[in-house]
């Protein structure tokens, strides 16, 4: 490629010689046209920049002197006399020896071309010219080794001037390319755009804040704006501490932008409220401002507790028991909590008011941190898994790798304690009659290896563990003579897929035909099913025959406080899991019409069945004229609940039913409302799946 | 697929960036000096890359004269210029150049360039 260009150069350079020589003559005619002098110029700056670009570099040389000479002409700074056209003629003509011999070694040309360059110095008044500056157009590209979130945090702040975009230079593209040095949080500042009546579409009224972590250098970082320089106001600054360095605060951080002054914070400080929430309100700065310092605090927090890793954390074992009181102490807190602040409002103190309000934040922390004490990962229980599955499967002649996944989610310390059995019996489960032997594998067509797969993942208000393995899957058709076998359906009764499915976690159901050392020791599905619905979660089965099976059991993130939607239905009041509920909406029965069976209202062109928690609960009394549906979302559907009137959303305590109780269907517990009375918690999934059972 | 005008007196310039254009997938327009250029400057261009000095008109005045048409009003342009000396550069940015390259450079430098500008 290099010589196409070579060769390309040298037809043009020979051109440009003729080029020369003709201006030349004409300049000795008339030693004042200046357009004359600017054609000398150009043929010489053309060697030189071309002859530079492909590697006739001696040439480059010769002629950055030549050039500047006339460029002192051109300026008026030199006259064009006879000694300088002599000189230029000589010069044009070594350019011509040089390209004759191109590839040849020129050392031999050296002296003579001195000899002329010093001609064209002592015309040039003595001044010395430079040899021609070879600086690169760009500067080695930075590159991060691996963006990841080991290197240091820079805080960037891009403000670009409104006529950016007259010079093709374009912001996103600077933010994209921050965003390539590494992971980043970027902050648009919009509140300089002005009203759409006098708005300017072609300039730019937003600037950005972005939070960069990355392994390369602010050099680096300041290389992206090498193009934006004049067209942006720009600063990079490192605001990461060390080690031992406090955390900032924010106002610390606010003060170190120069968004605020020191005596703002210290004005601001003197007032009770959050400091962000103060300065915004007061017109101090942008609520953007203090979200950006906000998450640059969270950032660099993160970070430290990071590098500090688990090791530095002290940890301290403390018995269940205590934290079992504490949890419960809390509980009753934010139940007397909530009673102040329903009564607080109608005693009309505004003192009493703000003590509410002081009281709630401070009980919701401690609410907080109380079930974050309680939290465990699930990945310190993993390797008890791996254990089993090695120690069983070589019992058992297998050979099966497990694969875990989402170690780190987070579990309630019961939970977890509970789930233990449950995941043991799961995955002896899939050992004994989930994975076959290698030979069986092989005649399948599969890998000798089998795998199984434990994961933990949360999935909105949820904790979603899955057991799966690429086995032989669970046949339907087996289950089905089992369960007909042991009475529990009846031979005539037709079941789909998942049905059939569904029947291994009934009671006294077995698919092991012989009792193996392993499965058969009287825990069946049925007890893992149990075990999970007293965490009140759900426990599916799916199986792909042939392919394996996968059990997935979701939980409640936490057990003992939900959100909770407090509504009524003839004088009593229950509450619905809030994370379930998608929307309230009116059902007005004159729109219904007088058809009762059609129990389907029309939520903007969606047709939702509902359950009129009246007649579900055999409540006596009439409803209101227009009663309220709460709209849920239930795995995946939408379902309505029609109850007299929703209170409004509240923290609930869980108090767990007593053993009374317990065959009572659809409830999770029950609760101490703010105002003393008691609430039952509704099952909302459970009370779903009875009512299709019942329809069906 | 995007285009980009080069602009230069020197056709060896001219092949070299063009063929290094090409061959990362652009589409090239040629233009001998900035005469030549406004009278090519029609329909699809996404980028200009310009020598500074030329017969004609030099690139300062072609960068003005394509910052005047509205359709290319916000396009990037680069320079190719062999002064290093600040005030060229400052006298493009002023007309409304985008960056600049500095010549000599090597093909890849020219891409790094464009790929910055023009996406």
């Amino acid at each position: 490629m290099e010589d196409i260009h070579r060769k390309a150069f040298l037809d043009e350079a020979f051109d440009l010689l003729h080029e020369l020589e003709a201006a030349l003559l004409e300049l000795e005619d008339s030693p004042e046209d200046h357009e004359l002098v600017n054609r000398v110029f150009r043929a010489m700056h053309t060697l030189k920049g071309s002859g530079a670009m492909f590697g006739f570099d001696d040439i480059a040389q010769f002629t950055h002197e030549v050039e500047t000479v006339f460029d002192k002409v051109r300026s008026g700074e030199a006259q064009v006399t006879k000694r300088l056209l002599d000189l230029t003629f000589e010069a044009r003509d070594h350019v011509k020896l040089l390209l004759d011999h191109d590839g040849e070694d020129l050392s031999a040309f050296v002296p003579q071309a001195e000899r002329i360059l010093e001609g064209f110095r002592s015309l040039g008044s003595g001044a010395g010219a430079a040899a021609p500056e070879a600086a690169p157009a760009v500067r080695n590209v930075c590159l991060p080794e691996t963006p990841d979130s080991t290197g240091s945090v820079f805080r960037v702040r891009l403000k670009p001037t409104p006529g950016i975009y007259a010079t093709g230079n374009n912001p996103e593209f600077l933010l994209e390319d921050l965003k390539g040095l590494g992971p980043s949080m970027v902050f648009a500042h919009i509140e300089g755009i002005p009203p759409l009546r006098e708005l300017d579409p072609q300039n730019c009224h937003v600037w950005w804040d972005v939070l960069l972590t990355t392994d390369v250098s602010e050099s680096c970082i300041r290389d992206v704006f090498i193009f934006a320089e004049d067209e942006c106001s720009y600063s990079i600054q490192g605001v990461e501490g060390t080690d031992d360095t406090e955390l900032k605060r924010l106002g610390e951080i606010l003060v170190d932008r120069g968004d605020i002054t020191p005596e703002g914070v210290t004005k601001a400080l003197s007032s009770q409220k959050r400091l962000g929430a103060i300065l915004s309100e007061a017109g101090l700065l942008s609520d953007k401002s203090v979200e950006t310092a906000l998450a640059e605090q969270g950032l660099v927090k993160d970070r430290l507790e990071q590098k500090k890793g688990p090791d530095a954390a002290s940890s301290l074992r403390v018995s269940t028991t205590k934290l079992d009181l504490l949890q419960d102490l809390v509980g009753e807190l934010v139940i007397v909590q909530a009673q102040i602040r329903q009564l607080a409002p109608s005693l009309g103190n505004p003192l009493m008011l703000t003590l509410a309000e002081q009281l709630e934040r401070l009980s919701d922390d401690i609410r907080d941190s109380t079930l974050a004490i309680r939290m465990l990962t699930i990945g310190t229980t993993f390797s008890t898994y791996r254990r089993l599955v090695r120690d069983l499967s070589t019992e058992m002649g297998k050979e099966i790798d497990l694969v875990t996944n989402g170690e780190e989610t987070e579990l309630d310390k019961t939970v977890l304690d509970h789930l233990g059995d449950a995941l043991i019996h799961l995955l002896r489960n899939s050992i004994d009659h989930g994975v076959e032997s290698p030979a069986e594998r092989e005649a399948a067509g599969k890998s000798r290896r089998g795998t199984i797969r434990l994961s933990a993942e949360h999935s909105g208000g949820d904790v979603v563990i899955r057991v799966e393995d690429d086995g032989k899957g669970i046949d339907p058709d087996k289950v089905r003579k089992r369960a007909v076998e042991r009475g529990l359906i009846n031979p005539a009764d037709e079941l789909g897929l998942s049905e059939t499915l569904e029947l291994i976690f009934l009671p006294g159901f077995s698919t092991a035909q012989t009792v193996s050392s392993v499965s058969g020791r009287g825990v069946g599905m049925d007890v893992v099913k149990r075990v999970v619905n007293t965490m009140r979660g759900s426990i599916e089965v799916d199986s792909d025959l042939g392919r394996g099976s996968t059990i997935t059991i979701r939980l409640p993130l936490t057990l003992a406080i939900i959100d909770g939607l407090q509504v009524k239905v003839g004088g009593q009041s229950f509450v619905m899991p809030l994370d379930a509920v998608e929307e309230c909406v009116e059902l007005d029965r004159a729109l219904m019409g007088a058809d009762s069976k059609g129990r389907i209202i029309n939520l903007r062109g969606d047709v939702v069945p509902f359950i009129s928690m009246r007649e579900w609960f055999s409540l006596p009394g009439k409803g209101p004229e227009i009663e309220q549906v709460v709209v849920l979302r239930i795995e995946g559907a939408r379902v309505g609940m029609v109850v007299d009137h929703v209170v409004g959303e509240h923290q609930t305590v869980i108090k767990s039913l007593g053993p009374a109780f317990r065959k009572l269907e659809g409830f999770s517990g029950a609760t101490i409302q703010g105002d003393g009375t008691m609430s039952l918690i509704l099952d909302v999934k459970r009370i779903v799946r009875m009512v299709l059972d019942k329809h069906r | 697929m995007k285009t980009i005008m080069t602009v230069d007196d020197s056709a060896s310039i001219r092949q070299m960036v063009a063929f290094t254009l090409k061959n990362a997938g652009y589409a090239v327009i040629e233009a001998v000096d900035g005469k030549d250029a406004l009278s090519k400057l029609q329909g699809k261009v996404d980028m200009v890359i310009t020598d500074l000095n030329m017969p004609n008109m030099d690139g300062i005045s072609l960068i003005k004269g394509v910052r005047a048409q509205a359709a290319y009003k916000f396009i990037p342009i680069v320079m190719l210029t062999t002064e290093s000396q600040a005030g060229k550069k400052q006298e493009g940015k002023d007309a409304g150049a985008t960056g600049w390259i500095v010549k000599p450079f090597k093909p890849e430098q020219l891409l790094a360039v464009v790929q910055k500008v023009l996406r």
